[in-house]
């Protein structure tokens, strides 16, 4: 039993758990009125869209890629659901959709035409951006009921928040993680050549990853505007370098098809109780992202360490 | 081979081109059901790619590729016309029951055994995938490499090269629906120890007794003697040489492996050695041999690095490189990967030779803007670029001019000893004459080369040329010495 916790391949696994629990047992140490149902609440309130983020990113780092304009993207459904979902819910629904389509494509531009998706996602989110001004030039909008009655949901023990993050940190693991086909869209990141050869279709698994995460930039965005009620084009910008902090935060790597849904959610909880043990501490917001930054760091600090002690192993 | 044999896989006049190199030249091959054919040739001979041409990773530029299953009853072949319309890709391979082990290793490393299993066999599905490929895996795993102690839910990438190579070995075997007919190994004992290759040599042999067919490639020439009913051997893109395994010895292999005695007995009449006098410039043991043959350079001398790619040639010339380096001796490189090691992609040719010449271009702590013109130009002149503006981007050239430009680069510093790392890679047979001249010419100045190639003929204008073989330095020959068997027989020698 402590031979197979000690292995570093399992303490790898646990290490964005204890993150997690390290940063909750801080909090409830500073702030003990935390400890409660309405405090959990509060202090996880914003969690459940960064999740939805972060594993939109983590979809595109799944085959390689980095996705810098998922913010912006993020922002601009936040902006359509606030308008046209809420008063033409027909049109809404097919904008949505049609971003998905978008994103799709871009995995297969990007796959087609050998492009850096940096670049090719970078100038996509002043796309997203541009589109969202568009839309809503000034910040308003109202959530529509039905989304805004399912984020204020109170759900029986804890916060609806911690529900749905376990619920969808499971089904996505189950999709990439245990299902015959996700084994395919990982070895996708872990040596394309050989899945090729193998038979199988690198575009569109690209194509299927991309408009994944396209999926689950969408709900990240519905899960946003049902939270703030009002939309603003510029709301989630800094979800594209918090998702990805996410990821690699819950034990993905950037190459190589290593990741973790599981890990992802509990990294972007971290991340966002992050900030608030942040303010409990009384750092002031000037700080507060580069406390962000040494919180990552030690984390990956950690990591770097089991790693090696695995690499001292004999095999 | 029995009456009862049919025709599995057979290719009429197939060439294949990269750019300006052929890299097979109308190959006619067939193979039969219940033979293991062995393919022996030397480094670019065309091997790997008539077997990705097989495996449907490629596809040839001419001729046609047919399966026994297309042609009825298998006698009819005739002009391929009939099924060379048809693409040959990697599906069809594997529906037709084609099976590839690349010299490369090709698992996926973040993914378990059993899910490496899965990826070969989209027929593994539904909820006891993982149960289903496990089993299909370590059955194989047992019967092939008996005592293996590989788990199914390991993770490729945790595993040694060798637990690698066997999965990956292992999964080319496993069978889900399609009935598996011929399995093509290339270089599959390379990582492998002696005895974990008999068990898998073993296993070829029933399994091509039991019906199925085996390529195998190696350089381990034992080996194919031992396993192959029949061998072919190639050479230049071409079948030079195809008899039953009975009819070949080591040494008759070895032989058919070389090509036509050049005329280079004149050449070697002018042979002096350069080593008369004075200390080596270079002195160096292969990393890993602190004893045997040494490498060493003198003034003036071209020393050529030969033996199959990837025995520690490359190594010895990154040690030499940061050996020098650290003693500040000037020293250039020329790489043999111009993508990856060679160009800056983004910059003029101009910025491209300059680059090794930096310090010398630089007035008050400046860079020079017009020392680098005039340097740039001058190469242009005496290594004929052909450009029309050495201001334009380097990947405007072709791959041949790239190349030169590389070589401008290393000739215009002002280094005293030039690595080159199998620099001729597909260049064009007119510029190759034409760097040879440079280097024959910036020796007689005093420069000193050391010459890894690939490639036989290149060795001739050597005047020491050291054989590689698994990392250590097999033989040492003076140009007088010179022979394309020695340098045979030391690349294959000592073979388990």
């Amino acid at each position: 039993m402590i031979a197979w916790i000690s292995s570093p391949r399992i303490l790898r696994g646990l290490l964005p758990a204890f993150s997690l629990a390290v940063i909750l047992v801080a909090i409830f140490y500073l702030q003990p009125r935390a400890m409660s149902y309405f405090g959990l609440n509060l202090l996880l309130n914003l969690a459940l869209p960064i999740a939805f983020a972060t594993l939109a990113q983590m979809c595109v780092i799944t085959v390689n890629d980095l996705d810098l304009g998922i913010g912006a993207y993020v922002g601009f459904v936040v902006c359509v659901s606030a308008t046209w979902l809420n008063d033409q819910p027909v049109i809404g629904v097919v904008v949505l959709a049609g971003c998905i389509a978008v994103y799709g494509a871009l995995g297969a531009l990007i796959h087609l035409r050998n492009l850096p998706s940096i670049v090719v996602t970078l100038g996509m989110s002043f796309f997203w951006l541009g589109l969202a001004l568009l839309v809503l030039p000034t910040p308003g909008g109202k959530a529509p009921d039905w989304i805004r009655a399912i984020m204020t949901f109170k759900a029986p023990g804890v916060p609806m928040t911690i529900y749905a993050s376990a619920a969808i940190a499971l089904l996505v693991h189950i999709g990439l993680k245990r299902s015959a086909f996700g084994a395919v869209l990982r070895g996708a990141g872990g040596n394309p050549r050989s899945v090729e050869r193998a038979g199988w279709s690198l575009l569109r698994i690209k194509v299927t990853m991309y408009a994944l995460a396209g999926f689950f930039g969408v709900l990240s965005g519905i899960s946003l505007i049902g939270l703030t009620t009002s939309a603003d084009a510029n709301i989630a910008l800094r979800y594209t370098l918090l998702s990805i902090a996410g990821v690699i935060l819950g034990g993905g790597e950037f190459v190589g098809g290593r990741i973790s849904p599981i890990g992802a959610v509990l990294g972007a909880m971290t991340l966002t109780l992050a900030g608030s043990f942040l303010s409990f501490l009384r750092i002031s917001p000037d700080w507060q992202i580069g406390a962000q930054g040494a919180i990552l760091i030690i984390v990956l600090a950690l990591r770097v360490v089991i790693n090696r002690t695995e690499a001292r192993r004999p095999r | 081979m029995s009456d009862t044999s049919e025709k599995i896989v057979k290719l009429d006049g197939v060439e294949k081109n990269f750019g300006a190199v052929r890299a097979l030249d109308g190959v006619d091959l067939q193979i039969l059901s219940g033979e293991c054919l062995g393919i022996v040739g030397h480094n670019g001979a065309g091997k790997s790619t008539l077997m990705n041409i097989l495996a449907g990773t490629q596809s040839c530029s001419a001729g046609a590729v047919s399966f026994n299953s297309d042609s009825g009853g298998g006698s009819r072949g005739g002009s391929g016309s009939n099924v060379g319309e048809r693409a040959h890709n990697v599906s069809e391979a594997h529906a037709q029951g084609i099976r590839c082990v690349f010299q490369e290793l090709s698992l996926c490393p973040n993914l378990t055994v059993a899910e490496n299993a899965r990826i070969l066999h989209p027929r593994i599905k539904g909820w006891r995938w993982r149960r289903q490929a496990s089993d299909l895996i370590l059955n194989k795993l047992d019967e092939v490499f008996p005592g293996h102690g590989i788990q199914a839910d390991d993770p490729v990438g945790d595993l040694s090269i060798a637990n690698r190579q066997m999965v990956e070995i292992a999964r080319a075997f496993t069978v889900v629906d399609t009935p598996l007919r011929l399995v093509i190994l290339d270089e599959p004992t390379s990582s492998l120890d002696a005895i974990i290759a008999q068990q898998l040599l073993r296993h070829v042999r029933r399994f091509v007794d039991a019906g199925g067919s085996c390529i195998l490639i190696s350089h381990l020439l034992e080996e194919i003697l031992e396993t192959s009913d029949r061998i072919i051997v190639m050479r230049d893109g071409r079948i030079v040489d195809d008899r039953t395994a009975g009819a070949f010895t080591r040494q008759s292999l070895v032989e058919a492996m070389g090509s036509v005695v050049k005329e280079k007995e004149q050449e070697q009449l002018g042979f002096a050695s350069k080593r008369a006098v004075g200390d080596p410039l270079v002195s160096a043991h292969p990393p890993g041999q602190d004893s045997g043959i040494k490498l060493e350079a003198h003034k003036g001398e071209i020393v050529g690095l030969a033996g199959l790619s990837g025995h520690g040639q490359t190594e010895i010339l990154v040690r030499v490189f940061l050996d020098k380096r650290k003693a500040k001796s000037d020293l250039a490189l020329v790489a043999g990967d111009r993508q990856n090691d060679g160009v800056f992609p983004i910059w003029s040719i101009r910025q491209n030779i300059g680059i090794g010449s930096l310090r010398n271009l630089l007035k008050n702590g400046f860079l020079d803007l017009d020392a680098e013109r005039k340097l740039a130009d001058s190469w242009r002149e005496r290594i004929a670029i052909r450009t029309p503006d050495m201001a334009n981007n380097i990947l405007s050239l072709s791959g041949g001019n790239q190349q030169k430009a590389l070589f401008a680069r290393a000739f215009g510093s002002s280094a005293k000893i030039i690595l080159m790392d199998d620099p001729m890679r597909g260049v064009d047979i007119g510029t190759k004459q034409e760097v040879y001249e440079m280097i024959r010419e910036e020796a007689t100045a005093g420069r000193t080369f050391i010459w890894y190639t690939t490639e036989m003929d290149e060795l001739n204008h050597c005047d020491h040329v050291y054989v590689f073989r698994d990392g250590t330095i097999a033989a040492d020959l003076a140009r007088d010495a010179l022979t394309e068997q020695k340098v045979l027989q030391a690349s294959f020698q000592g073979a388990v």
